[in-house]
C-alpha cells in the first residue's frame, strides 16, 4: 500500500488523518513541520506527500517547491477554502492537486489515488500499436517507459505534467478542454478547479518549450483549452 | 411656493423671475413713459392750438371793416384768402353763400353748432390721412351806440396744418418707445443676472444632494457669503456631516460583525478538519458497536457533516461579504456542466432535463454547480417531482429554469427567499440545509453579473430562474 508523508501543524488534524489514511490501509507518516517532513524524507522516501500550507516555520510553499526541486513525489496541499491566491501559488510551487479543509478522508483517499495513478504507466490498449518511440520535434516521448526527452536530453517531469503531457501528445492537434483534462488526467471532471489545468501548463511548458511565452507544444485555444502543436 | 407653483406649472425659477422682472419693468414703462408723453403731447397741441387761434384773431382784424349790406361770393373769397396762408386753408360764410379754398365737408355739425353760437371753436381733423387743426369762429360788429359786440352771422373756418407737431409728437413716441424698449432689455439682464446669482448656489446645491444620495457621502458645498442661501448650504454640510458619520459608525459595526462572523468559522474549521477525518472511521465501525453507541456514532457522524457544511457556507459567504470572491471563468458547454452536476449527485434520474446541445459560455464551472446543485436540491427537498429543469439561450444571456410542482412558495416568503437563513416553514428541520444554500446562489449568480429569480407558476409549484452572461465582461 502507498506510504503518505502527512506534514501538519495541528496535533488534532494530524492525528484525525492520520487515523483516517491508515484505516484506509496507507502507511502514513505523520510530522508536524516542513523541516522535520523534509529530513524525513530525505532519510525515508515516500509515494505520496499531504502538505498543509499553512506551517509555523517553513511554510508549506516552500516545503512544495523544495521537494519538486529534488524529486518528482507527488504533492496534495491542504488549504483553507478562502485562500483562493494560497491554491495558486501552491499550484505554482509545484503542487499536483489539493484539498480543501475540513476535508473528507475519502475526498482526500480519491486525490492521492489520482496522483498515484499518474506515476504508474499508460494502460496500453490492445489494438492499438504505437512505435516505441514518439517524436514530436525535439521531442521524443516514451510513453512505456514514461521518459520524456528533449534534443536528446531527458526532461525531468512531475507525475502530473508527465500525465498532462501524454494526454495531449496521445492526439496532436486536437483540442482538450481544461474539463476533459481534469476528467482524464485528475479524475476530477467538471466539479474540478480548473487552475490545476492553467498551473500545470505553466509548469510543462517551463520545461519543454524553448520559450514558455511562446509555446508550440502546448498551445492554448482561448476559450477553448489546449492542443499539443501542431508543430 | 405652492401657491407659485399653481400658477406656473413646470415653469423653473429662472423662467419665474426673468417674467416677473419683464413684466415690472413693462408696467413701469408704460406708466412712466406713457403719461410724459400724453402730458408732453397735449402741452404741444394746446401750444399749437392757442397759437392757431391767437394768429387766427389777429388775422381777422386784417377783414375789418367789413363791408355793409349783402355780402357777395366773390367778397368772401377775398377775406378767405386774406385768412389763409401758404400752409392753410380758409372758408368763409355768410348765411347761404360762402367762399373759400376750405372744403366745407370736414367740418363737423358739432362745431358749427359752436359757431352759430358765437363762440370760437377748434377741432382736430383727419383730411387726407394728416391730422390738421380746424378753426371756427363767428365774426362780431360793434353797434355805434353800445360797445356791446353781437355775431354777425359771418363764419369763418381755417384748416391749419399740424406737421411739425405730429412731428414733435411722433419723435416723442418713439423715444418713449426707446426708453421703453431699453428698460425692458435692461431688465432682462438684470434678471438673469440675478436668476445666476440665485440659481447657481441652489443649482450647486441640487448636485451635492444627488452626489450624497448617491452615496458619495464626502460631499459638501463651498459656501459664500452670509445669505439665506448660504445657510442652506451650511446645513447640507452638517447634514452630511453627520450622515457620513454614522454610516461610517454603522459600516464599522457591521465590518465587525462580519469579520467577527469570519473569525468564528475558520477558528472552527480546525477542530472540524479533525472530527470529519475520524468520521468515516466511527461510521464504518458501527456494526461492531453495541447498539446504543452505535446510534451514538451515527449521530456524531451526521452532525459533523452538518456542521462542517454550515461552516464551509458560512466561510463561503464572509467571502462574498469581504469583496474576496472571485470567478475562475473558463469556456463552458452549459449542458454537459449541468449533466455533470447532476451526476456527481445521483440526480439523474430524479429531474426531467431540457439541455439543448452546443450551448456554450464562458463561466466559472464550479460556481455554476454550485448554483444548480443548490436550486436542483431545493426542489428536490421542498418542491414535488416531476422536477423539471430547462437551460436556453436568449439575447447573449443562458438561462436555466428549475421548476417543481410542489404547492409553491408563499406570497410572503417570495421577498425573503434568498435572505440568509431564512426558513419559509418555522417548523421545518433545521437538518434540511445550513440556510444559506439560496443565498450563495445568489450571490453566485451577482458575482457572475447575472441574475436569480424566484417566482409561482401559474400552473403550481415554484420556479427557480438564473440567467447568466453568456460572455461576462465581454471578454473573449
Amino acid at each position: 500500500m502507498p506510504r503518505v508523508l502527512l506534514i501538519e501543524d495541528d496535533h488534532a488534524v494530524r492525528d484525525g488523518l492520520q487515523i483516517a489514511l491508515t484505516y484506509q490501509g496507507h502507511t502514513v507518516d505523520a510530522v508536524e513541520s516542513g523541516e522535520e517532513g523534509l529530513a524525513r524524507l530525505s532519510a525515508d522516501p515516500a509515494d505520496v506527500v499531504v502538505l498543509d500550507l499553512m506551517l509555523p516555520g517553513m511554510d508549506g510553499f516552500e516545503v512544495c517547491r523544495r521537494i519538486r526541486a529534488s524529486g518528482d513525489l507527488p504533492i496534495i496541499m491542504l488549504t483553507a477554502r478562502n485562500d483562493d491566491i494560497d491554491v495558486v501559488a501552491g499550484l505554482e510551487a509545484g503542487a499536483d492537486d489539493y484539498v480543501v479543509k475540513p476535508a473528507q478522508p475519502r475526498v482526500l483517499e480519491a486525490r492521492i489515488k489520482a496522483v498515484l495513478r499518474r506515476t504508474g504507466g499508460e494502460q496500453r490498449q490492445a489494438g492499438t500499436p504505437r512505435p516505441e518511440v514518439e517524436r514530436h520535434g525535439d521531442l521524443t516521448i516514451d510513453r512505456d517507459g514514461l521518459v520524456v526527452s528533449k534534443q536528446g536530453r531527458p526532461v525531468s517531469l512531475a507525475p502530473t505534467e508527465m500525465r498532462l503531457l501524454l494526454e495531449l501528445s496521445a492526439s496532436p492537434g486536437r483540442v482538450l478542454s481544461r474539463q476533459q483534462l481534469l476528467e482524464s488526467v485528475w479524475d476530477q471532471g467538471y466539479l474540478g478547479d480548473s487552475r490545476l489545468v492553467d498551473a500545470c501548463v505553466q509548469r510543462l511548458r517551463a520545461k519543454i518549450e524553448d520559450d514558455a511565452a511562446a509555446p508550440v507544444y502546448v498551445q492554448t485555444l482561448r476559450g477553448f483549452g489546449y492542443r499539443f502543436g501542431p508543430l | 411656493m405652492t401657491g407659485l407653483r399653481k400658477l406656473s406649472p413646470g415653469w423653473g425659477l429662472r423662467t419665474r423671475l426673468l417674467l416677473a422682472f419683464v413684466l415690472l419693468s413693462v408696467l413701469t414703462t408704460i406708466a412712466v413713459a406713457g403719461v410724459g408723453y400724453r402730458t408732453a403731447r397735449n402741452t404741444i397741441l394746446k401750444n399749437t392750438q392757442d397759437n392757431a387761434v391767437r394768429e387766427l384773431t389777429s388775422r381777422i382784424q386784417l377783414l375789418y371793416p367789413l363791408p355793409v349790406g349783402r355780402l357777395s361770393e366773390d367778397m368772401l373769397l377775398n377775406a378767405a384768402g386774406k385768412l389763409a396762408d401758404r400752409d392753410s386753408d380758409a372758408l368763409v360764410t355768410a348765411g347761404t353763400v360762402s367762399g373759400g379754398d376750405l372744403d366745407g365737408a370736414v367740418i363737423s355739425d358739432e362745431l358749427k353748432e359752436f359757431v352759430a353760437q358765437g363762440r370760437i371753436a377748434w377741432q382736430r381733423v383727419d383730411v387726407g390721412g394728416e391730422t390738421r387743426l380746424l378753426i371756427g369762429t363767428q365774426l362780431r360788429l360793434t353797434t355805434s351806440k353800445s360797445r356791446v359786440t353781437e355775431p354777425s352771422g359771418i363764419e369763418i373756418y381755417v384748416l391749419e396744418p399740424l406737421e411739425t407737431e405730429s412731428a414733435d409728437i411722433a419723435s416723442l413716441a418713439r423715444s418713449a418707445w426707446l426708453t421703453g424698449t431699453g428698460a425692458v432689455v435692461l431688465a432682462l439682464l438684470l434678471a438673469l443676472a440675478a436668476a445666476r446669482s440665485v440659481l447657481g448656489p441652489v443649482r450647486e446645491l441640487r448636485r451635492a444632494a444627488h452626489r450624497l444620495g448617491e452615496g458619495d457621502l464626502d460631499t459638501r458645498l463651498t459656501i459664500h457669503g452670509t445669505d439665506e442661501l448660504a445657510e442652506v448650504g451650511k446645513t447640507f454640510n452638517t447634514t452630511a456631516e453627520s450622515l457620513q458619520h454614522h454610516v461610517g459608525e454603522l459600516e464599522r459595526m457591521e465590518s465587525d460583525a462580519r469579520r467577527f462572523v469570519a473569525d468564528v468559522s475558520h477558528e472552527l474549521r480546525t477542530p472540524l478538519a479533525a472530527m470529519t477525518a475520524v468520521t468515516e472511521v466511527l461510521e464504518a465501525e458501527v456494526a461492531g458497536l453495541p447498539e446504543i453507541a452505535g446510534r451514538a456514532v451515527r449521530l456524531v457522524s451526521q452532525e459533523t457533516h452538518n456542521l462542517t457544511r454550515l461552516v464551509n457556507d458560512l466561510i463561503e459567504v464572509t467571502r462574498f461579504d469581504s469583496g474576496s470572491a472571485s470567478l475562475a471563468l473558463d469556456e463552458v458547454d452549459v449542458a454537459e456542466a449541468i449533466g455533470a452536476t447532476l451526476r456527481a449527485r445521483g440526480w439523474v434520474d430524479e429531474v426531467t432535463t431540457e439541455l439543448p446541445a452546443g450551448v456554450r459560455a464562458r463561466l466559472d464551472p464550479r460556481r455554476l454547480d454550485v448554483v444548480v446543485a443548490n436550486l436542483v436540491g431545493n426542489a428536490l427537498r421542498h418542491g414535488a417531482p416531476p422536477v423539471r429543469l430547462r437551460l436556453s439561450v436568449a439575447e447573449e444571456s443562458l438561462m436555466i429554469e428549475v421548476t417543481d410542482e410542489g404547492p409553491g412558495l408563499k406570497e410572503e416568503v417570495l421577498p425573503h427567499v434568498f435572505d440568509r437563513f431564512y426558513k419559509a416553514d418555522t417548523a421545518r428541520s433545521r437538518s434540511e440545509g445550513s440556510g444559506l444554500g439560496l443565498a450563495i446562489a445568489w450571490e453566485n449568480a451577482k458575482l457572475h453579473g447575472g441574475r436569480l429569480t424566484a417566482a409561482n407558476r401559474q400552473q403550481g409549484g415554484a420556479i427557480f430562474t438564473l440567467r447568466l452572461p453568456l460572455n461576462p465582461g465581454g471578454d473573449a
